[in-house]
């Protein structure tokens, strides 16, 4: 599921793929799996907030969780794709065929 | 259903019916381009959109008026279980940050319009194509045929769907009135209708939220005495199955079930072809990226939305079909003129969709049926006619199915539609990854993957129905019942993968690819992204 990397694959003199910000993005973008396919540790009534069972706030929290999580995971990537681009900006890419 | 007609609610309704069908007229002067007549212009909106159309734009096109009626009709119905929606529309967003901006690109770079086309560019592949356009189309349509059975719930608890006895025509006079308008403009002004009416839509729909999610439970005493009177509800026993009718937690047999229903519709989502036009529509890269971000609000909606379901079992409202609790909990609670704008958000909320699908069904059937086996030298007015024309006919076709054919067709072949769907996946999100699959063996693949969800879905028995009675069945090996997309789509990865070794060993000839891999992360500006967007409408802000 953490096919996260939208890095080019395969030139010669690129960074590496793998990097630590790399690693923060995907588990950013894999926790909600986690959360929310364990429906185990979430099956249940009590503590109820405001007389909603568990299983509804629950989740509902999660929405607004995993949008925080995307949220910085997009701030990274950002980040990241800008400095590599300054990395690039001398050594020229893009050679390939396009239409 | 009712009584009689709900005079103040109806006027309500016809007067913003009113406004948005002007809007969709007007809508095609909307940051008009020079070159109107390409399949870009009329299909994606110039590939102009920034931010915020992109947002109600999707938004407005993935939540439908059928998710507004079933998602609480299946929480009535059954409890916990119809809540799989909030984790499914969780779970999409962190999906499509990962692949979605590298179809964008290398769309833009190539001139893709359809998903169909991508596969096509990527693996060389026609007949891959054709099975990705005809599984987009075949899931579509059904979808369109729900958006009306959308319309119809609200027409008839307003009293204006006719009684029982009523001449047909009279009975479905409002519905082919409301179409025939969803028609012209949307032959008239393409993608751009379904934008501008977006606005209206979403606004509706947040303030029917807002105003239902603090209103009803003050009328009704609070959650507390809701979840205890919709408790007491799930815990009677079904006459038909001997079963509780549901549950308010999902008991240890049910949450296999839960997760992969999630998981399965959250992978399912984005195959659906008028999810990509809308996508695809946007004006960069970022804009999606950023979209990933505050599409959830939807999704926070959406949960609220379905505790709708608890409201009306706790209001006492009692229906026979499911579809018509939220209607008629909206009749029953709100003062009848806001009945009317509720009415008037879910029947607004079916015409985007309605509009978008089927201008994604008429795009996929021009680019990747006629263009590449009936006409190939078709001229860019020609396509753009041709989809136009499509357009047309695939709502006409969602009417006769929805008049002639009873609702729960139109169900099944959306449950359907949603397993199908769901096996394009390897071709769309591998090839924007990999190029290791090979072409035969994705078709293969999903071949597997479209009979066994068809067999297995056939063999669902319910209640009413003795087949293509529910979305779920035994997981083979593993003993829990499942999502039947879910299964199938695993079938359909490992027959893909087994099937590459095999074709790559034997040396099969794979294909040209015509894309390289810089294009899947070209934004717009880069060398060659500019080109596709037509003048006038690249540089226009809102």
């Amino acid at each position: 599921m953490s096919e996260t990397s939208d890095a080019p694959r395969a030139s010669e003199v690129k960074p590496p793929v793998v990097t630590p910000v790399r690693v923060v993005i995907a588990l950013c973008l894999f926790a909600p799996f986690v959360a929310m396919l364990w429906v185990d540790s979430y099956a249940k009534v009590d503590p109820a907030f405001i007389g909603i069972p568990f299983f509804y706030w629950y989740q509902m929290l999660w929405v607004l969780i995993s949008t925080a999580l995307t949220m910085i995971a997009y701030q990274l990537w950002q980040r990241d794709q800008r400095a590599r681009k300054a990395d690039r900006s001398e050594a020229s890419q893009n050679g390939g065929a396009s239409a | 259903m009712n009584d009689g007609v709900n005079g103040v609610a109806l006027a309500v309704f016809i007067f913003f019916f009113l406004a948005v069908t002007v809007m969709g007229f007007l809508a095609s002067r909307w940051r008009r381009a020079e070159n109107e007549h390409s399949l870009d212009e009329w299909g994606l909106g110039g590939r102009s959109f920034g931010t915020w159309v992109t947002w109600f734009l999707l938004g407005g096109d993935l939540y439908t008026a059928y998710t507004f009626v079933a998602v609480p009709a299946a929480i009535y119905a059954a409890g916990a279980a119809g809540f799989f929606a909030v984790p499914y529309t969780i779970l999409i967003y962190p999906l499509i940050f990962t692949f979605l901006p590298r179809l964008w690109s290398v769309s833009h770079k190539h001139g893709y319009v359809t998903t169909s086309d991508f596969v096509r560019g990527r693996f060389g592949s026609k007949s891959l194509s054709l099975a990705v356009a005809v599984t987009g189309i075949l899931a579509t349509m059904p979808y369109i045929a729900l958006q009306l059975v959308g319309i119809q719930a609200v027409l008839d608890v307003m009293g204006v769907g006719g009684g029982e006895n009523t001449n047909w025509f009279i009975k479905d006079l409002p519905l082919l009135i409301a179409f025939g308008v969803l028609a012209a403009y949307t032959y008239s002004s393409g993608l751009r209708a379904p934008a501008l009416i977006a606005f209206v839509k979403d606004t509706l729909i947040y303030i029917v939220i807002a105003v239902a999610i603090i209103y009803i439970p003050i009328k009704l005493g609070g959650f507390d005495d809701i979840f205890a009177a919709a408790g007491d509800a799930y815990s009677q026993t079904n006459e038909a199955t001997g079963a509780p009718r549901g549950a308010l937690v999902p008991a240890e047999a049910g949450q296999w079930t839960y997760a992969t229903l999630a998981l399965g519709s959250a992978l399912a989502l984005f195959m659906y072809p008028h999810s990509i036009t809308a996508t695809l529509s946007s004006r960069s890269r970022e804009v999606i990226r950023r979209n990933t971000t505050i599409l959830p609000l939807y999704s926070l909606m959406l949960g609220l939305l379905a505790l709708l379901g608890f409201m009306a079992i706790a209001a006492g409202i009692k229906v026979e079909n499911g579809q018509l609790a939220i209607p008629q909990l909206f009749e029953n609670m709100f003062p009848a003129w806001f009945a009317g704008v509720a009415f008037a958000a879910i029947g607004i909320g079916a015409l985007v969709p309605a509009a978008i699908m089927s201008i994604a069904a008429a795009n996929l059937f021009t680019r990747n049926i006629y263009k590449d086996f009936i006409k190939p030298d078709a001229t860019p007015a020609q396509e753009t006619k041709v989809s136009k024309l499509v357009s047309l006919l695939v709502k006409v076709g969602a009417l006769a199915f929805v008049l002639t054919m009873d609702k729960t067709v139109a169900i099944n072949f959306q449950l359907l539609g949603g397993i199908w769907i769901l096996q394009t996946f390897p071709a769309l999100v591998g090839g924007l990854f990999t190029r290791w699959f090979h072409r035969w063996a994705l078709l293969a693949g999903w071949a597997v993957g479209m009979v066994y969800g068809t067999v297995a879905a056939y063999g669902v028995a319910s209640p009413t129905q003795k087949h293509f009675g529910g979305s779920n069945a035994e997981i083979p090996g593993l003993g829990e019942m499942g999502y039947i997309g879910l299964t199938a789509f695993v079938l359909n990865v490992v027959v893909t993968v087994v099937l590459t070794f095999v074709l790559k060993a034997a040396k099969a000839p794979d294909g040209i690819d015509e894309t390289s891999p810089g294009d899947y992360t070209a934004d717009a500006g880069d060398e060659g992204v500019q080109v596709e967007l037509p003048p006038a409408t690249a540089g226009a802000g809102h």
